[in-house]
């Protein structure tokens, strides 16, 4: 009766098993270091430019939208404020890590994907390597390690955006805004604005290999499971950033 | 034409026993037994998703067992961690149904890859080159260390994918499929080089086809170091030109092992399932 339960029990043990095997991997040898730095290239530097735009015009956006509601209370002067708070808690982490969902998790998948409908992971243990520390490990690693930096290049832009707007759009003197950028970011923001692309990178990178390690039905399976990383990665990033955002907000509010 | 029957005396270097193996509640592998001896080799076949390859891989330690065992080299590994698996495998050559060489490499680091990662072949760093040098020579393939497979034919990289099983000199080597989507010349290249390999290197070897001709090459020819060609074992005169190794045939079907035994038998063979992959020499 409880059948249709079943797939999903299975697919988050197995899930779950693939996380742990590829945390416990980290410290264990051997140690692809090439990997992990070819891995950063390809997931950090190759995701610049989709991190700088999307940064960019977030920031642009909400200055924009923003100083609309805040003309109702004569408040234009804060948009700094706003434009800040909002990039370095929200929509610096999650924009990035949707983008980085797109662009990585599903190339992710589909990578390991076309190796397993081709015997190429098969091939890997024959071969004496874990496509685990091989393939897993250097890929989380690598996530782990760029998407909190692309967040903060993100978080910056985004304000070189929302100060564009400001001062050639909105006529604000560049140093009220950049004074207001600055005066209300707490501690609170900073963390939670570094940790979350720190959570969300595990998703990003776990989701992509999970797909691409359980694909099978040749070039449409990889086809398939290049899909379901990329919806399954970005729902969990929105999910999640709404349950670290209440931690944090919780502790503000005690 | 068959040795007589080591099984009193050696160790086989692959036992199968009772095992089964099955994906989603379809029955894989049922039931399978057999012994492969030293030297050996074994011919296998049946039809698509008869289990042939479902059998290297359980053979390999890539896929397990449901029940029953498998014993390779005398060690159980129906149930050994991966790891350990790694050392018993470094032991085991094998060429996958379509060559499965990485694609992000290039051929020199596909074949070094089992020299560099399996951690108990310790081979030297001055010794990979001339290693794969010298398995890509094997192979006929010398000058393609920098190429990248997609920039080779078929055939030239189920060679290289050879070179790449080989190049540890394993003692037993598992082939699955190794002429499948080859124009019958290269085909029998393929086969030339398999039987060099075994009779070379004494291998046991365990072929997956469904090409007759494959098996019968197996069985009946040697390779001649003299001209570096294929000979029949047994001359026409009858007299014996130097024994071909042992070689049996198995036919699987819907996972269970209907036939084991020699070629004779299998062309005796009443069967309408097996006499369907037999093709009468002239």
């Amino acid at each position: 009766m409880l059948d249709f339960l079943k797939e999903p029990f299975i697919a988050i043990q197995e899930f779950y098993l693939l996380t742990g095997r590829a945390l416990r991997n980290v410290a264990a040898r051997p140690h692809y270091g090439d990997d992990i730095v070819e891995q950063m290239d390809l997931i950090g530097v190759g995701s610049l430019p989709i991190v700088i735009l999307t940064g960019l015009f977030a920031g642009a956006v909400m200055a924009l939208q923003m100083s609309r509601a805040l003309a109702q209370y004569g408040q234009v002067d804060q948009t700094g404020t706003l434009v800040s708070i909002s990039l370095v808690r929200e929509l610096g982490p999650v924009l990035t890590a949707l983008m980085m969902a797109g662009r990585n998790s599903s190339g992710i998948a589909s990578e390991l994907g076309s190796m397993k409908v081709t015997e190429q992971i098969d091939a890997m243990r024959a071969l004496g390597t874990d496509p685990i520390q091989k393939l897993v490990t250097p890929r989380m690693v690598a996530t782990a390690v760029m998407l909190p930096l692309l967040t903060i290049l993100a978080d910056f832009i985004g304000m070189f955006g929302g100060w564009f707007v400001s001062r050639f759009f909105l006529d604000l003197p560049s140093q009220q805004y950049w004074s207001s950028v600055w005066r209300q970011l707490e501690w609170n923001d900073i963390t939670q604005g570094l940790l979350k692309p720190f959570v969300f990178a595990f998703i990003i990178s776990l989701v992509g290999c999970y797909y691409g390690l359980r694909a099978s039905g040749g070039t449409q399976g990889v086809g398939r499971a290049t899909t379901q990383s990329m919806v399954a990665a970005s729902v969990l990033i929105l999910i999640l950033d709404f349950f670290l955002g209440k931690i944090f907000v919780s502790q503000v509010v005690s | 034409m068959a040795a007589a029957n080591p099984a009193d005396t050696q160790t086989p270097v692959l036992r199968f026993e009772r095992v089964s193996v099955s994906f989603d509640d379809t029955p894989a592998l049922a039931d399978v037994s057999f012994q492969a001896y030293e030297g050996e080799s074994r011919v296998i076949m049946g039809a698509t998703g008869s289990g042939k390859t479902v059998l290297l891989k359980t053979a390999l330690g890539l896929q397990r067992p449901d029940s029953g065992t498998v014993y390779v080299f005398g060690r159980d590994i129906s149930r050994m961690q991966e790891r350990e698996l790694f050392e018993i495998r470094s032991k085991m050559g094998m060429l996958f149904q379509e060559s499965a060489l990485f694609d992000s490499l290039n051929i020199e680091d596909n074949v070094s890859y089992p020299l560099l990662n399996q951690l108990s072949i310790h081979c030297p760093p001055d010794q990979v080159l001339p290693r794969v040098e010298e398995a890509l020579k094997f192979v006929e393939l010398e000058g393609t260390l920098e190429k990248f497979p997609s920039e080779l034919s078929g055939g030239m990289r189920r060679r290289a994918a050879i070179a790449r099983a080989v190049v540890t000199q394993p003692p037993l080597l598992l082939y699955d499929s190794p002429t499948a989507g080859l124009d019958p010349i290269t085909a029998n290249t393929i086969i030339a080089l398999i039987v060099k390999e075994r009779d070379l290197n004494k291998t046991t070897t365990l072929i997956v086809t469904y090409r007759y001709q494959d098996g019968n090459l197996v069985a009946n020819f040697r390779y001649n170091p003299k001209n570096g060609g294929l000979e029949p074992a047994v001359n026409r005169t009858g007299s014996q030109a130097g024994a071909a190794p042992r070689t049996l045939f198995m036919v699987l079907r819907e996972g269970r092992l209907v036939f084991e035994g020699p070629q004779t038998e299998l062309e005796a063979s009443q069967d309408s399932y097996i006499s369907k992959f037999v093709k009468h020499r002239g």
